[in-house]
C-alpha cells in the first residue's frame, strides 16, 4: 500500500534548495509579502510562497499558526493588510471570493458549512458551476435547464457514492453527523470541477476506514490534473499523500520541502511531536531566541 | 348574541380584496424571509410604495390605471435597490433595521403636509380608480353575483377577480422560481451565504434579486388594496408588517401556499374576533367593555404569534422534518 502510494508521489517540484519561499518549477499560486494582523497579533506574515501545480501540498503548523487565516486571504474571504498573490498568473488581491471560486480556486471550511435545510443532493447540485437555470429569467423555463440538471444529478450521485453518502441523498444536510458533513462539503467542492482545491482539515472527525478511501480519492484528484492544498494535523495523512509540505508557525512559513525530509527537521518534530520540549518552536521564527539567550 | 351575523361576517371575510392584498404581501415576505433568509420588517413600506405609486401616477401625472400600476411596481424596485445596495453586503440583522426604519420614513413622508398636493397627507388619496379608468375597465355587467355571505356587486367582483389573477400569477411565479436551480441558490444563501460564495455564486446579486421580487409582490399587494379602498397612510403602519409576519409564520415561511392560506386564516380569525369579542362583552360573558374587547384581539394575536413560533416554527404547512432542525 505505502510503496504503491510512494510511487505516486510527484517529485522535482522545486528549483534549488528546499527552504521557505523556494521557487517552484510550475507554480499555480504565487504569494508575495501577504500580511494580516488582528489588532496587535500578526496572524499571517508570508514573504514569498509558491504552490506547485498538479501536486498535493500539505500546509501544517500548530494551532493558531495562521493556516486558516491564510486560506481566508487567498480565497477572498478576508482582506490582507498588504500583499499580492496570483492564481495561474492572474492577480487575485482585492478580487471577491465568489469570483475566485469561479476561476477554479475552491475551498472548504474548517468549521463545516453544510447547507442544513437543503437535502444532501441539493447541496451537491448547488456546487456545480455555469448552471443555465441559476439565471433568474432562465429559471422560469425548465426546458432550458432540465437536461443539465439531470446530468448534474448523475455526477452528484457518482461523487456521493464515492463518499459513502448516496443513501442519504434525500435527507436534510442538518441530519448528517459531523464527519458526514465534512465529507459532503468536500464532495460539494468537487462538484465545481476546481483547478485548485483547498481543503481545511478535511479528515478531522472522519473515521479511519473512510479516511483510507478518501486519501485514495485525493490521490485520484491529482491524477485527474487537479492541484490540492490541504491543512491537516494528521501526520499520517500528510506523510501518505503529500508531495510537498509547508510548515507555518506564528504566521510565518518556517520550513518547506518533501514530506520525508521536512518531517525530520527539528522544528517540525518539536511542533508536532513535542519530543524535544527544550527547543521551543519560537526559535524557528527567531522570536524566542532572544529570550532564551537572556535566560542563560 | 346574533350568531347568524357573526358567522355571516366571518365567512364573508374569507374572500375580500383586502385578504388578497395581504396574501400578496405575505407571499413577498415568504420570498424574502422564508426562502432567501432576508429579514424584511418593512413590507408595509413596499405596499405603500405600490399603492402610492399607482395613485400618484394616475392623479398627479394623469397616467391610465395600468400604467400607474406599472409605475407602482417600478417604484418598489427602486425602493428595494435603495435599501439593498448598502445593507445586503452586511449581516442579516442590518437589513431588518434599515427596512423597518425606511418603511417608517416613507410613511411619515406620505403623512407630512409638506407634500399634501401630491400625497394627500393624512387624508390619503382617492378617486384614482375612476379617473385612471380601473373602474371603467370592469368587464362585468351591473348586477349581483355569488350567493350567501359571498354576494358581490359587479365592482367588488371586478376587484376580487383582478386581485385573484395577480395573486395566482405571483404564486405561480414563486413556485416556478423556487423549484429551479435559481431557487436552490437562494435557499443555499439562507442557510449559509459564505458556503454559497465559496462555490462561486454572486451572493449579493441573488439577494438583491430576491429582495426585488419579494418587494414587487408587496407592492402588488398595495396596489390590489388600493383598488378597493382609499390609499391612506394610516394603513401602512408597522403593526401591519407584524400582522403579515404572523400570517407568514402561521402558514409556513418556506412554503408556497402557506403564506396565502396563512393570510386567509389570520384575517378570517381577525374578522371573527372583531365580531365575537364585543358581542361576548355585551352579553356579559367577557368582563370587559366593548372597546376593550375590540383591542383584546390584538393581545390574542400576539399570544398566537408566540405560540406558533414556539410550538410550530415551520408553520401549518411547513415540512415536518424541518421542525427538528429549526435553529
Ligand atoms: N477574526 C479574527 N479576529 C482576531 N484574531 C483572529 C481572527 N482569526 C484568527 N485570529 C487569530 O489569528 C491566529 C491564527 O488563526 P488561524 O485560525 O489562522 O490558525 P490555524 O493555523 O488555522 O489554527 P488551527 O490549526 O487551530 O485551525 C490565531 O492566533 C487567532 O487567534
Ligand atoms: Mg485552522
Amino acid at each position: 500500500m505505502s510503496s504503491n502510494s510512494e510511487s505516486q508521489k510527484s517529485t522535482g517540484l522545486h528549483i534549488g534548495v528546499a527552504a521557505p519561499g523556494v521557487k517552484k518549477v510550475d507554480p499555480i499560486l504565487v504569494i508575495d509579502s501577504v500580511k494580516k494582523s488582528f489588532g496587535g497579533l500578526t496572524a499571517v506574515d508570508v514573504e514569498h510562497l509558491e504552490i506547485p501545480r498538479g501536486a498535493i501540498t500539505a500546509l501544517i503548523g500548530p494551532n493558531g499558526a495562521g493556516k486558516t487565516t491564510l486560506f481566508n486571504l487567498l480565497t477572498g474571504f478576508d482582506n490582507p493588510d498588504t500583499g499580492a498573490w496570483s492564481f495561474e498568473g492572474k492577480q487575485l488581491a482585492g478580487i471577491s471570493s465568489f469570483k475566485v471560486a469561479k476561476m477554479g480556486q475552491v475551498r472548504t471550511f474548517q468549521l463545516t458549512k453544510a447547507l442544513s435545510l437543503l437535502t444532501v443532493l441539493e447541496n451537491m447540485k448547488l456546487g456545480a458551476k455555469n448552471q443555465t437555470g441559476e439565471k433568474l429569467l432562465n429559471s422560469l423555463f425548465p426546458f432550458l435547464w432540465r437536461k443539465q440538471d439531470n446530468e448534474l444529478e448523475v455526477k452528484a450521485m457518482e461523487l456521493l457514492r464515492r463518499f459513502k453518502l448516496d443513501a442519504k441523498k434525500d435527507d436534510f444536510a442538518a441530519s448528517l453527523s459531523g464527519g458526514q458533513r465534512k465529507l459532503l462539503e468536500m464532495a460539494r467542492a468537487l462538484m465545481t470541477d476546481p483547478v485548485l482545491v483547498m481543503l481545511d482539515e478535511p479528515m478531522a472527525g472522519v473515521n479511519p476506514a473512510l479516511t483510507q478511501s478518501l486519501l485514495e480519492h485525493v490521490l485520484n484528484l491529482k491524477k485527474e490534473g487537479m492541484t490540492v492544498l490541504f491543512v491537516e494535523h494528521d501526520m499520517h495523512m500528510v506523510r501518505h499523500i503529500a508531495d510537498w509540505v509547508i510548515v507555518m508557525a506564528e504566521g510565518k512559513v518556517v520550513a518547506e520541502g518533501a514530506p520525508d525530509t521536512v518531517m525530520k527537521e527539528q522544528a517540525v518534530i518539536d511542533a508536532y511531536l513535542g519530543a524535544h520540549q527544550d527547543t521551543d518552536l519560537g526559535v524557528v521564527t527567531g522570536r524566542i531566541k532572544v529570550i532564551s539567550e537572556e535566560g542563560k | 348574541m346574533d350568531w347568524g351575523s357573526i358567522l355571516n361576517n366571518t365567512l364573508a371575510g374569507l374572500l375580500t380584496p383586502t385578504i388578497l392584498a395581504f396574501a400578496l404581501a405575505t407571499l413577498g415576505l415568504a420570498m424574502h424571509f422564508g426562502f432567501a433568509g432576508l429579514l424584511n420588517f418593512g413590507i408595509a413600506g413596499f405596499m405603500a410604495v405600490g399603492a402610492y405609486g399607482y395613485a400618484i401616477s394616475v392623479l398627479t401625472f394623469g397616467l391610465p390605471w395600468w400604467a400607474g400600476m406599472i409605475m407602482g411596481v417600478a417604484a418598489s424596485v427602486v425602493f428595494a435597490l435603495i435599501m439593498g445596495i448598502p445593507t445586503l453586503r452586511l449581516r442579516g440583522d442590518y437589513l431588518a433595521i434599515v427596512t423597518i426604519a425606511a418603511a417608517e420614513i416613507l410613511r411619515l413622508l406620505f403623512l407630512t403636509t409638506a407634500f399634501e398636493p401630491v400625497t394627500g397627507s393624512a387624508d390619503g388619496l382617492f378617486g384614482y380608480n375612476n379617473s385612471g379608468g380601473f373602474a371603467e375597465a370592469n368587464p362585468f355587467p351591473v348586477g349581483d353575483y355569488g350567493w350567501g355571505p359571498w354576494t358581490y356587486n359587479e365592482q367588488t367582483l371586478w376587484m376580487l377577480v383582478f386581485g385573484l389573477i395577480v395573486l395566482a400569477v405571483a404564486t405561480l411565479l414563486l413556485w416556478a422560481l423556487m423549484r429551479s436551480p435559481w431557487g436552490r441558490v437562494v435557499k443555499g444563501i439562507r442557510e449559509d451565504e459564505d458556503a454559497v460564495r465559496a462555490l462561486g455564486k454572486n451572493v449579493f446579486a441573488y439577494k438583491m434579486q430576491a429582495l426585488i421580487i419579494g418587494g414587487v409582490f408587496g407592492a402588488l399587494g398595495g396596489i390590489v388594496l388600493a383598488t378597493s379602498t382609499n390609499v391612506s397612510p394610516g394603513v401602512y403602519v408597522t403593526s401591519l408588517t407584524f400582522f403579515l409576519w404572523t400570517a407568514l409564520l402561521l402558514g409556513g415561511a418556506a412554503t408556497i401556499f402557506g403564506p396565502v392560506l396563512g393570510s386567509i386564516i389570520f384575517w378570517v380569525l381577525q374578522a371573527f374576533l372583531t365580531n365575537i369579542l364585543p358581542a361576548l362583552a355585551e352579553s356579559g360573558i367577557l368582563p370587559v367593555s366593548g372597546i376593550q374587547a375590540a383591542t383584546l384581539r390584538y393581545v390574542l394575536v400576539g399570544i398566537g404569534l408566540m405560540l406558533i413560533v414556539i410550538y410550530r416554527p415551520q408553520g401549518i404547512f411547513g415540512d415536518k422534518r424541518e421542525m427538528t432542525f429549526v435553529k
